[in-house]
């Protein structure tokens, strides 16, 4: 630069020209060293791994995960909470005989139904179908509507219109009635068949939420780095796109989770969810709403338990999105 | 310099976005015209400056260096091989070759993956390059060049400060051992005193490595001391093009000397004497530009000829047997040298 202090036009360089370059110094002219360390120095932490460490101190994620956890194991292994089959009953024991509320987890605990079938084995048992529901019908409304919303937002132009106009009229259909009209077309509805219902009408949100996130990202700068130094179609998506992508639709996904299981337990209730004998929550409660006034503990106890559950679900999705969300940290 | 091969030639370059209307069957209504006849040659180990306002093109130009976007006509020649007509094979050995350093720091690295990931990635891509093995080792020694502490290889881009960011953007860009690099306002988004350091970075890597860089930035006193020849845009045109010197000295177009004008002034006794061009008005839509020169809109001198003429890019004929400085290229029908900056 021969005229380089000829000049003042470039004093901004010049006065700084001190630092040398080779040595890193940072802004406030700390070792690089000490600056880059962050809270925990020496250990690296990915975004989840933060978002762990955040949410391993929050009371509701605990207490949710807590819950979720003995549901879970509920699912699972039903015989290890009580040792009365949720299908035999006894009919000299009548759901007029009052709850013995001291008696923690007998079968006679909560009471009896009218089959005099015990109600705690029943709820226990009719965990399984919730889960299994909830979950799986989550799995296949990420997997369904997750690619979709990638094609759609990252290659845009005609797919973006088809995809979108797909998305747009299975929006359109009721959830409920949808699932209502698909569900009545069987004779026998086992967890499968109302899966399927769900999954068909759910999947649009996540695709809705997924295509705006890969929009956003798509036109990001790192993206951009990458295209430049050649990446093809497939790795852009999956290492670039799909890993900061996925956490709103991981979050859209959780809270919709307990949305599925009410969704369940009202098809049942409804008469069109689960059909017999599977036990359900859903089920248990449509069959107890005729005594209700005579009974109500019949209906009250699933319905707690049902209530928890998704509640749980809600708190646990809830947490994760403030864990994952940088704008709140 | 011109006796040698320019390793990069941009010829009528252009660029037109097109403007549509409708949901299903879309019409065009018109043309943000980003880039419009754009022409210049970068020299192996030569710096080439491009400055002007925002909005007037510079990114794109960047862009289409970088074959991020296809020009719409015009040429881009890496070594005489026009990069936009290229077969996708061939157009990846020509990536190795022109590398891009991004403005934002803090967008331009991939949070999810760690520093050796984001620094590794272009061993993946072009994998003969550098063999499996040996891919961490080429990573840290790549770290250390860029004057980062090897160590950080497994941290990830939230844990560094944005000057050491632009380090590790820098350091991505050099690993396919690039020939040019294009460095699209590489220190705007950092701090004073930080953009002095990357500055520096870049000028001993280019020694280094014989780097060419097309420098792209809006701060004129950083373009002037990292530049060998600059080049002045506006509204998608070159106005003037020259070396350092040339521009800086004797600027001949009048949105060169404006621009010079209003470079701050630390002097205040200079600042009290030296005469401020102030610009009336906007810059135009870049969608409907004025016809004929592009800047007379908002030029001082304009006459009812820079309507009609659309001023070429050229060395001003009344100036061309003159010594000194200003016999370079200026696009103006009424060029003539004005000091602004030593009043």
């Amino acid at each position: 630069m021969p005229e380089a202090e000829a000049t003042n036009v470039n004093k901004a360089v010049r006065a700084s020209e001190a630092p040398e370059p080779d040595t890193a110094v940072t802004e406030d002219g700390q070792p690089a060293e000490m600056a880059a360390s962050g809270p925990v120095p020496g250990k690296p932490r990915s975004l989840w791994s933060d978002a762990w460490h955040d949410l391993r101190r929050k009371p509701s994620f605990l207490i949710s995960a807590a819950i979720i956890l003995v549901l879970l194991v509920m699912a699972a292994w039903p015989g290890l909470f009580t040792s009365v089959s949720p299908r035999s009953g006894d009919l000299t024991t009548s759901y007029l005989q009052k709850p013995e509320l001291t008696h923690f987890f007998q079968p006679e605990w909560l009471g009896y139904n009218q089959q005099g079938q015990s109600i705690y084995a029943r709820m226990i048992y009719g965990t399984r179908a919730s889960i299994i529901i909830g979950v799986s019908v989550t799995v296949l409304v990420v997997l369904l509507g997750g690619t979709i919303g990638m094609l759609a937002g990252y290659f845009g132009g005609w797919l973006d219109a088809l995809l979108s106009r797909i998305t747009d009229t299975f929006m359109g259909i009721p959830f409920l009635l949808g699932a209502m009209v698909f569900l009545v077309s069987f004779d026998t509805r086992t967890v499968w068949t109302v899966t399927v219902a769900l999954a068909l009408l759910g999947w649009t949100t996540i695709a809705r939420v997924m295509r705006g996130s890969v929009i956003a990202i798509k036109q990001s700068d790192y993206v951009m780095a990458a295209r430049s130094l050649g990446a093809g179609t497939g790795r852009i998506l999956l290492r670039h796109v799909l890993p900061n992508a996925a956490a709103p639709v991981i979050v859209v996904a959780m809270i919709a989770l307990g949305g599925y299981i009410t969704a369940e337990a009202v098809l049942s209730f409804l008469g069109i969810g689960l059909s017999d004998p599977a036990i359900s929550w859903g089920g248990d409660i449509n069959r107890a709403q005729k005594q209700i006034r005579v009974a109500p503990h019949v209906l009250l106890y699933p319905s707690i338990l049902l209530s928890i559950t998704i509640l749980s679900f809600l708190m646990l999705g809830d947490a994760v999105r403030d864990a994952l969300d940088p704008k709140l940290r | 310099m011109a006796d040698r091969e320019p390793i990069l030639e941009v010829a009528n370059l252009v660029k037109h976005f097109p403007l549509t209307q409708g949901i299903l069957f879309k019409r065009q209504i018109g043309a943000v015209k980003a880039v419009d006849d754009v022409s210049f040659e970068l020299y192996q180990g030569e710096t080439l400056g491009i400055v002007g306002e925002s909005g007037c093109g510079k990114s794109t130009v960047a862009k289409l260096l970088m074959n991020l976007e296809q020009p719409t006509s015009g040429t881009i020649k890496y070594k005489g091989d026009d990069i936009s007509k290229l077969s996708s094979r061939a157009l990846r050995a020509v990536r190795r070759n022109i590398q891009m350093v991004f403005q934002d720091p803090y967008t331009s690295l991939n949070p999810r993956m760690t520093v050796g990931d984001i620094i590794g990635e272009p061993f993946e891509i072009h994998p003969d390059v550098a063999p499996k093995g040996d891919r961490r080792k080429k990573v840290r020694e790549l770290l250390d060049v860029v004057g980062l502490n090897p160590e950080y290889i497994n941290r990830y881009p939230h844990q560094f400060s944005g000057g050491q960011r632009q380090r590790i953007g820098i350091a991505r860009g050099l690993a396919l051992n690039p020939e040019i690099i294009i460095c699209d306002e590489p220190v705007s988004a950092l701090d004073v005193s930080v953009q002095a350091q990357v500055i520096n970075l870049m000028e001993r890597l280019q020694d280094e490595f014989t780097l060419s860089y097309v420098f792209i930035a809006h701060d004129l006193s950083i373009v002037r001391h990292i530049s060998d020849r600059v080049g002045v845009m506006y509204l998608g045109k070159l106005a003037e093009l020259g070396t350092d010197g040339e521009i800086y000295d004797h600027p001949t177009h009048p949105y060169t000397q404006a621009l010079l004008s209003a470079v701050p002034q630390p002097d205040p006794e200079v600042r009290e004497s030296r005469e401020r061009i102030i610009l009336a008005g906007d810059v135009p839509s870049p969608a409907n530009p004025p016809s004929g020169c592009r800047f007379r809109t908002r030029c001082w001198k304009a006459e009812d000829r820079c309507a009609q003429e659309v001023p070429v890019l050229a060395i001003p004929e009344r100036f061309a047997k003159e010594k000194g400085g200003v016999a370079h290229p200026s696009a103006c029908h009424f060029a003539e040298e004005r000091d602004v900056v030593h009043v």
